[in-house]
């Protein structure tokens, strides 16, 4: 089966995107196929090249970009989501006159459009948030 | 892309306090362009989005609550509200904003988007879809 996630929390406040990878993991080892993983509103915050938690604290942004690059799965951080909330990647840093930019390896910013088409192609979606 | 599937976005929290109203209203107008069969819930504290006479002005933030009045231009066309959440909450029909659309197969008829349904009606929306976005 075709599954696409929405990660709709902020990671370590909430255990929404803890859950998703774990999900995403046994669904994978399952045999089921996730294409995509969509973060929308403070979900977009995984996405920080920057977050330093504490050595014996899982690294949550880490844990997806291994994922993501084991199962070639695209992880798609939501444009508008993520400009209100300072996420920027090299492109849209240059765009907006910003000096820097932190969006980590394995992510891409796009818009809700994907998130749409996901849920077109995907058999289903599963959202992981309040 | 090559088939219609039945979207349904859920709105459960107050327009303000949290950004999940505005960031829903966002995807349901950037869904629009994708001509899926889109259908909009409402419960719970959600039923306040659609409220009339909102003002946010002593709170610093954009009221929103106008674009609701402009989804019939996007063929969002259905609006399901949930009884047993306005009852709860001191509500009626009547707070709510007054939102239409011109229905195209009917002479463009203006007709009301939204529709009161109750609580089993709604389950029963629920399970007739393909897709249910939460928020």
């Amino acid at each position: 089966m075709k599954i696409g996630v929405v990660v709709s929390e902020g990671p370590y406040t909430h255990q929404a995107a803890d859950t998703a990878y774990q999900f995403v993991k046994a669904a994978l080892d399952k045999g089921h196929e996730v294409p995509r993983v969509f973060f929308y509103h403070d979900g977009v915050n995984v996405s920080t090249r920057l977050s330093v938690p504490p050595q014996d604290e899982r690294h949550i942004q880490k844990q997806w970009t291994a994922l993501a690059q084991d199962h070639g799965i695209d992880l798609v951080v939501c444009i508008a989501a993520a400009q209100r909330r300072g996420l920027l990647d090299e492109n849209e840093a240059r765009r907006q006159g910003k000096d820097a930019h932190n969006i980590a390896e394995g992510f891409r910013i796009s818009g809700l459009g994907q998130l749409i088409e996901m849920g077109i192609q995907t058999d289903r979606l599963v959202t992981f948030g309040d | 892309m090559s088939d219609t599937k039945k979207f349904l976005y859920v709105n459960r929290k107050p327009p303000y306090g949290t950004i999940y109203a505005l960031e829903s209203l966002e995807v349901v107008l950037i869904g629009a362009a994708f001509e899926q069969d889109v259908s909009l819930a409402f419960l719970d504290d959600g039923v306040f989005q659609l409220t009339r006479g909102q003002n946010t002005d002593a709170i610093g933030v954009k009221n929103f609550s106008p674009t609701f009045r402009a989804l019939g231009d996007y063929e969002v066309t259905k609006l399901y509200v949930e009884r047993e959440s306005l009852e709860a909450r001191g509500l009626s029909e009547g707070d709510l904003q007054e939102i239409t659309y011109e229905d195209e197969d009917d002479d463009w008829e203006e007709k009301p988007s939204i529709r009161v349904v109750s609580r089993a009606e709604m389950a029963k929306i629920m399970a007739d879809q393909d897709v249910v976005l939460s928020f």
